[in-house]
């Protein structure tokens, strides 16, 4: 039961915040994350941002996959 | 004075009713048939096998991004009678009105069936409409049906005529009407830039019919989506279709869209793509006829007909490995889990 | 229109079929001998299912469905209160898609609202907020289902109805946590699971340290997983790394939304307005602590206030469902004497054969 998409986000306002990804909008609630801008992604579920997308943890984790094969 | 409600009159075959034919009908699908306002249409000798079929449209809302109930209900008519290799020659258009149902709203609704039909080439000739107390109808259901002629030098294709060797074509991208219509939904308030699909596909398959006659079988995936047409067909042929998940063309809003709510795209409905099935000896003449038609600059050959197991449709993932694609079990509903 | 260089940021890149071929090769080379992973998150179980990862595998290597799916471990008696409810006057029921055709004991809401219950389905608690706040002569009733990646939306919700004075928002709770399933099936000494994949969404909110206990206390390895297809093989590939290392470990595949602390405002969250309580679980019977009710501060939300009959959470197992033992991974659905006849994918009775991809439901398709 954990359906949720990263969403990139446009806008904060307060509370909420207006994500987008692929012309897709929503306006969701940020109450959970702290220090939220414009440009960073987060994991929408439920109309509610559970948790931010970490981008250097992201590389990291496909540098690792990358590597297996090698 | 012009009325400007629908009202129980309306449907009641007296005057009101006359005024509502003349005012709203006859004067956006005039011709000769029609115009004659006998019991019935009277057409011409049509020459050969005549597909005939007919449709009961209801949407909500009634207006959604590319289009309205209205061209939704002649486009499915005439996508079916496409289907069957069937030159529309004729419609019908049966309204069941609710009471209060403004008449700007009937007179948009029915000025887009007039422009499509038009598009097309094909006469709105005989129609009814009857008129519901409020709450009995929500808003407005329209009944179309229609006739078609098949031309003499094509064996009409039909969803049992498929067979093993044979490649699946797909005219476009997979889930435009049906996420289109659902962003409009009460409720899920999310916006997006999809728009729907519907669209009127006859010189589509006329295009394809130039340059083949024997095309096994030809389909417009509504509702239940690319999963209930293809289960159909296997069932119907006794075949498997096996297709590839990455030569399926979706556009990213759709995607994004589903995935948001959890939603197969194959599930979703399509009101103007034509899935075409035909041996592999005319796939590529057809491909290339549909490639250059505007409604089927996207088309691909998305699988290929198989002897077993009888009645299966399965998928090959972009993992390359292979599920079974099983009909939907009902509506496509939001989820969570 | 359809891009063929559009991707879609953070999913695409952890699809790459090469990458996830590779994978498989190197689980093929280092799992010996036959092991048994249990994913316990009806998403993990749909993402599985859908990207066909059991065929990518190594025959050796076995996936089971855990009790993962919080709609289809909702018991029926609960399902039979939210339809109750929805049968007195003016009172509006919102509830996720995923709940509309699980069956109650005799009914489902599809069935209720064809014969005019008016049931809403909503994408978000907050959703269903709304509808109670434009419809203030009506009772809304939202079923708050879920684990506890979706309990700060609801418990936000109730605050938010809180502070605006709507009087006429209640919630009837279904939520359930999952590690104290995790730790029933974990300790379990019929168990024969080799390692856990643990939810990823469930684990931003509760943090992987939540699984500590677990490891600790059975030897089980758990991975916590993201949904694309590489972060699920990989998850896969660092279970068998441990295994065969005879290792016993949290580890954090999903470390770009995952921390070990979790989302901590989140969970304040949830507990400000709901607090542990015992919960039965479709198929499983009772697990303790492993629900939430509604704290007394907040019982005035508490939809139950409506029923006529006082609900007590009593084991209400059907005799012969085996769903207990097909989650332990113990028994197949074969050996189910309710399968295919009185348990079917129309008519189903425990979680296995409610979630669409669960053990059952799965086993009767692809037999058919």
């Amino acid at each position: 039961m954990c359906l949720g998409i990263p969403m990139r986000v446009v806008k904060v306002d307060g509370n909420t915040a207006l994500v987008e990804q692929g012309g897709v909008s929503k306006r969701v609630r940020v109450d959970f994350i702290r220090d939220l801008h414009p440009g960073d992604y987060v994991i929408i579920h439920a109309g509610l941002a559970i948790e931010r997308v970490k981008p250097d943890e992201a590389e990291e984790t496909l540098r690792w996959l990358t590597m297996i094969g090698e | 004075m012009k009325d400007d409600t629908i009202l129980m009159a309306h449907g009641a075959g007296g005057k009101k009713s006359a005024e509502l034919i003349r005012q709203v009908f006859l004067s956006r699908f005039s011709n000769p048939a029609l115009s004659r306002l006998g019991d019935s249409a009277v057409l011409d000798s049509i020459q050969g096998r005549f597909a005939f079929t007919t449709d009961s449209f209801v949407v909500e809302p009634l207006f959604f991004p590319g289009g309205d109930i209205g061209k939704l209900a002649v486009c499915g008519t005439v996508n079916d009678l496409a289907a069957a290799a069937a030159r529309p020659i004729a419609l019908s258009a049966a309204f069941v009105l609710e009471e209060g149902l403004s008449f700007s709203i009937l007179e948009q609704v029915v000025d887009s069936m007039h422009a499509v039909a038009d598009e097309v080439g094909v006469p709105i000739v005989a129609g009814d409409t009857k008129v519901v107390p409020q709450g009995s109808a929500d808003k407005m259901f329209i009944t179309v049906s229609g006739v078609g002629e098949i031309p003499a030098s094509v064996e009409p294709p039909a969803p049992d005529r498929v067979r093993p060797g044979d490649l699946v074509l797909l005219s476009g991208t997979v889930g435009d009407h049906g996420m289109a219509v659902m962003a409009q939904r009460e409720g899920l308030r999310f916006s997006t830039n999809i728009v729907s699909d519907c669209a009127p596909l006859w010189s589509l398959v006329g295009a394809v019919l130039e340059v083949a006659t024997d095309i096994h079988c030809m389909r417009d995936p509504t509702r239940g989506g690319l999963a209930a047409a293809l289960n159909e067909i296997a069932s119907l042929s006794q075949v498997n279709i096996e297709i590839e998940e990455s030569a399926i063309p979706i556009n990213e809003g759709v995607r994004v869209a589903c995935d948001l709510l959890g939603i197969d795209p194959l599930h979703v409905a399509n009101e103007g793509k034509m899935l075409v099935i035909v041996p592999e000896s005319e796939s590529q003449a057809v491909l290339s006829a549909m490639k250059k038609h505007p409604l089927g600059s996207m088309s691909s050959v998305i699988g290929r007909v198989n002897d077993a197991p009888e009645g299966s449709v399965y998928l090959r993932t972009r993992l390359g490995t292979l599920r079974i694609l099983d009909t939907p079990s009902g509506d496509i509903l939001p989820r969570i889990c | 229109m359809a891009d063929d260089d559009w991707r879609m940021k953070y999913v695409d890149e952890f699809r790459d079929d090469k990458l996830a071929r590779e994978i498989a090769t190197e689980i093929r080379q280092e799992a010996s001998g036959p092991l048994k992973f249990m994913e316990v998150c009806g998403t993990h179980t749909m993402a599985i299912a859908r990207h066909g990862i059991r065929s990518i595998l190594p025959e050796n290597v076995r996936l089971i469905s855990g009790p993962g799916c919080p709609v289809c471990v909702t018991p029926q008696w609960q399902i039979d209160s939210f339809i109750e409810l929805g049968k007195l006057h003016d009172t509006i029921l919102a509830t996720f898609g995923d709940m509309i055709r699980v069956p109650g004991t005799c009914s489902s809401l599809e069935v209720e609202k064809a014969h005019g219950a008016d049931v809403r389905i909503v994408y978000s608690p907050l959703d269903a907020l709304e509808i109670a706040r434009v419809n203030p002569t009506k009772r809304v009733v939202f079923f708050a289902v879920g684990f506890e990646t979706t309990v700060p939306a609801v418990a936000l919700a109730i605050i938010e109805a809180n502070k605006l004075g709507i009087g006429n928002f209640f919630v009837l709770c279904g939520h359930k946590l999952i590690p104290p399933a995790m730790m029933a099936l974990a300790t379990d000494p019929e168990i024969k699971i080799n390692g856990f994949i643990c939810p990823g969404h469930v684990s931003a909110i509760i943090g992987s340290a939540a699984y500590e206990e677990i490891v600790r206390l059975s030897g089980i390895p758990c991975v916590v997983a993201g949904f694309e297809p590489l972060d699920i093989l990989q998850s896969i590939l660092m279970l068998v790394r441990q295994v065969v290392k005879s290792r016993a470990e949290v580890e954090n595949q999903y470390s770009r939304v995952v921390t070990r602390e979790g989302n901590v405002p989140g969970m304040k969250c949830i507990y400000e307005v709901f607090e542990v309580g015992d919960a039965e679980w479709r198929g499983l019977g009772i697990i303790p602590r492993s629900g939430l009710r509604l704290r007394p501060e907040y019982a005035r939300f508490d939809a139950r206030q409506f029923l006529s009959l006082p609900v007590v959470a009593e084991h209400s197992g059907t005799t012969g469902c085996e769903c207990g033992s097909i989650l332990k991974g113990v028994k197949s659905p074969l050996e189910c004497r309710l399968f295919g006849k009185r348990c079917t994918p129309e008519h189903p009775l425990g979680p296995c054969m409610v979630s669409s991809e669960g053990a059952c439901a799965a086993e009767y398709r692809y037999a058919r």
